[in-house]
């Protein structure tokens, strides 16, 4: 995957909780076997209508968010389904931070795995965030190394992160050939048990 | 020694590697395997010419794409493609596979434990957020993304934090004619679908040890609904008599070794957990879902809400794009609104049990006039079961089509499709925007309750309804 240290981007204000990975990405679109090309199908039935028309009222389809890169969030996000589909739909349209209260379990490893940034902030400190984004173009700055998440307001804001996951991230380390480095006590673990 | 929970036990055995600020890396026994999570972690493998380290541990079956109807005819190319690429992966590494004509295939869910691959004290994987089912027996059972799925055919292991307990306590017992499905809605619907985020639930308590193993799967099976990537109960004689003859489980004196071993993983008298929530069992009703996620539910006695009645704003906007969606008015009583299709499948719902217990509810009754009905059993063993009790024949006779084991209209990924606007009594899990088809209204309810909505057209109570002569 690729390493991620710093990343400043354009914030798109998704105003909902408990976005779960059926929105994020619809099952019709489970069927491939590439990991590519899943950014086409991303919040499939909010960003188009029954016939495949862009919704104009979806926020991710106005004009002022066409470039973001930074999705913005309510609490629960990526809730549901295991499917992998979604953090790989979100990182090939184009967003490389997510930024939400609380985020599902599963698809929190997920996203990581895809060196996807999940940013935990404070409800309140998402509501600054959702507000400002809301008004239109809105640039925030995300510093993994130092953890932080500033614009060119004022705005600064703090998150906590697992120490490895972290360390994965900033690297872009291939987690498999790491493990496979352990096969040693992998082994010996299978003899002990048998 | 300090008492433990089940949940702490399993954890320790599995370790094979710790250090200092790294999650643990936890062995893991069983990894089962289906067509739509694992083609890109083959592929990953194959890239980096890497093997499947134990095929052993492996299972596979085809389940989530699988036609229910037309047995061999798969009209969808890239479904086709999908189901075929499992098969060519499964001869390349060597892995078991149930494939669609196989006497095993089913549910991914329903089958491990059916075969007897789900054991106590197991850590049990798989592409699947429904992977929870399997905590039933009192396994580590929880889901991965595909990258996992890569890495532990890869290693045989994950590299996992140690998860905080929440023990989920059942207190009393179950009211008549109020079942698993109910008990595990209305603990969802109290609690919140994130209640168990960064947790693994236990379940405790009187009306759990009451629940037979079936029922057991399906409070496990929806943790992940609650939040919970895994969520288990502690095994006792109902699980060991559940696991005797089935075929992975070991025989003879060796079955007894084995209970002795299982008997172990039980959580301790006085083990502590990090969170305790309570719920009355006496207090739970027949439960109906009205939203948009398995928490906007309530008892069928109840009445849609009124969004303004939530204090969070958050809340409020929640319910009112739910309402919208599920084309509901807030203070319409459940009872009062009409369906158009019945699902009753599911890894949730769809064992012989379930099957059962619609059945009787059908009996000599029909389906209402305006209401599609379908059967989707688990596995194609549970269909055959069924069949034996001529419990097919109580379905098609009320009205109902009685179909081959898959997912089917749970998530809607084969032909099993509603349209935009219809509505559904389903027996499945998850009654997310789209989940049935787009633009398609779940309410998640249990299968007694499903085949009794099938009957009247509408919402019911069953437990009023089963003694009723109702005619359509």
């Amino acid at each position: 995957m690729e390493a991620i240290q710093k990343h400043e981007g354009i914030v798109c204000p998704l105003d909902r909780v408990n976005v779960d990975t059926d929105q994020i990405i619809p099952k019709q679109f489970l069927k491939r076997i590439e990991r590519q090309g899943f950014g086409q199908f991303l919040f499939y039935h909010w960003r188009f209508d029954n016939d495949g028309n862009k919704r104009a009222d979806f926020i991710i389809n106005q004009p002022a968010y066409e470039q973001a890169s930074i999705l913005v969030a309510g609490e629960n996000f990526g809730c549901g389904s295991s499917r992998e589909h979604a953090p790989w739909a979100l990182l090939d349209y184009g967003f490389k931070v997510i930024i939400a209260p609380s985020f599902a379990d599963i698809f929190y490893n997920n996203s990581t795995k895809n060196g996807i940034l999940l940013v935990k902030l404070s409800e309140e400190e998402v509501a600054i965030v959702l507000e400002k984004a809301k008004q239109g173009k809105y640039t925030l700055q995300v510093d993994l190394e130092t953890q932080t998440v500033t614009d060119n307001d004022g705005f600064h804001a703090t998150f906590t992160i697992d120490s490895y996951q972290k360390k994965l991230l900033l690297n872009g380390w291939d987690e498999i050939s790491l493990t496979m480095q352990l096969e040693d006590k992998i082994k010996a673990f299978e003899q002990k048990a048998n | 020694m300090k008492p433990k929970t089940i949940i702490e036990k399993i954890w320790e055995r599995h370790v094979v590697h710790e250090e200092e600020n790294k999650p643990n890396l936890l062995y893991i026994d069983l990894h089962l395997v289906h067509e739509v999570t694992s083609p890109q972690a083959f592929e990953g493998l194959r890239m980096n010419q890497r093997k499947v380290r134990r095929p052993d541990l492996t299972y596979a079956t085809v389940d989530h794409n699988v036609p229910t109807k037309h047995r061999n005819v798969i009209s969808d190319e890239i479904a086709k493609k999908q189901m075929s690429t499992l098969r060519q992966n499964c001869e390349e590494f060597a892995i078991p596979l149930a494939d669609i004509n196989h006497p095993d295939q089913g549910i991914v869910h329903v089958i491990g434990p059916q075969l007897g691959l789900t054991q106590p004290g197991k850590t049990i994987v798989c592409g699947d957020s429904h992977t929870s089912t399997h905590g039933a027996f009192g396994a580590l059972a929880f889901g991965i993304g595909t990258s996992e799925v890569e890495h532990v055919l890869a290693t045989q292991t994950l590299w996992q934090a140690k998860p905080k307990t929440l023990q989920v306590k059942v207190n009393g017992k179950l009211g008549l004619g109020v079942t698993a499905k109910d008990l595990i809605l209305a603990i969802i619907a109290k609690f919140g679908v994130n209640v168990g985020t960064g947790y693994v639930m236990e379940y405790t308590g009187e009306a759990i040890r009451d629940l037979s193993m079936e029922e057991r799967m399906t409070v496990c099976n929806m943790s992940i609904e609650a939040g919970a990537r895994a969520g288990l109960i502690s095994p006792d004689q109902t699980t060991y008599e559940f696991l005797k003859g089935k075929r992975y489980v070991p025989e003879g004196d060796a079955f007894f070794e084995a209970v002795q071993k299982w008997e172990e993983f039980a959580t301790d008298e006085g083990a502590e957990y990090d969170r305790t929530i309570e719920i009355d069992a006496e207090e739970i009703e027949p439960q109906v879902t009205w939203g948009t996620n398995p928490s906007m539910g309530g008892p069928i006695s109840a009445h849609v809400p009124n969004p303004e009645d939530y204090s969070r704003p958050a809340d409020r906007s929640a319910i009112r794009q739910a309402l919208e969606y599920m084309g509901l008015e807030a203070g319409t009583p459940i009872e009062a609104i009409a369906i158009d299709h019945v699902f009753i499948g599911s890894c949730t719902n769809a064992r012989l049990s379930d099957l059962r217990a619609a059945a009787e509810v059908v009996k000599g009754r029909r389906v209402h006039e305006n209401v599609s009905a379908i059967v989707v059993p688990g596995s194609q063993t549970v269909k055959l079961a069924a069949e034996a009790e001529g419990l097919d024949k109580i379905f098609t006779e009320a009205g109902f089509e009685w179909r081959s084991a898959g997912c089917s209209m749970c998530l809607a990924m084969n032909d099993d499709v509603l349209q935009p606007g219809e509505r559904c009594a389903s027996t499945s899990n998850r009654n997310f925007e789209g989940r049935q088809g787009n633009g398609a209204r779940t309410h998640l309810v249990s299968p007694a309750m499903a085949a009794a909505a099938a009957i009247a057209g509408h919402f019911v109570d069953v437990r009023s309804f089963s003694n009723q002569e109702v005619f359509s």
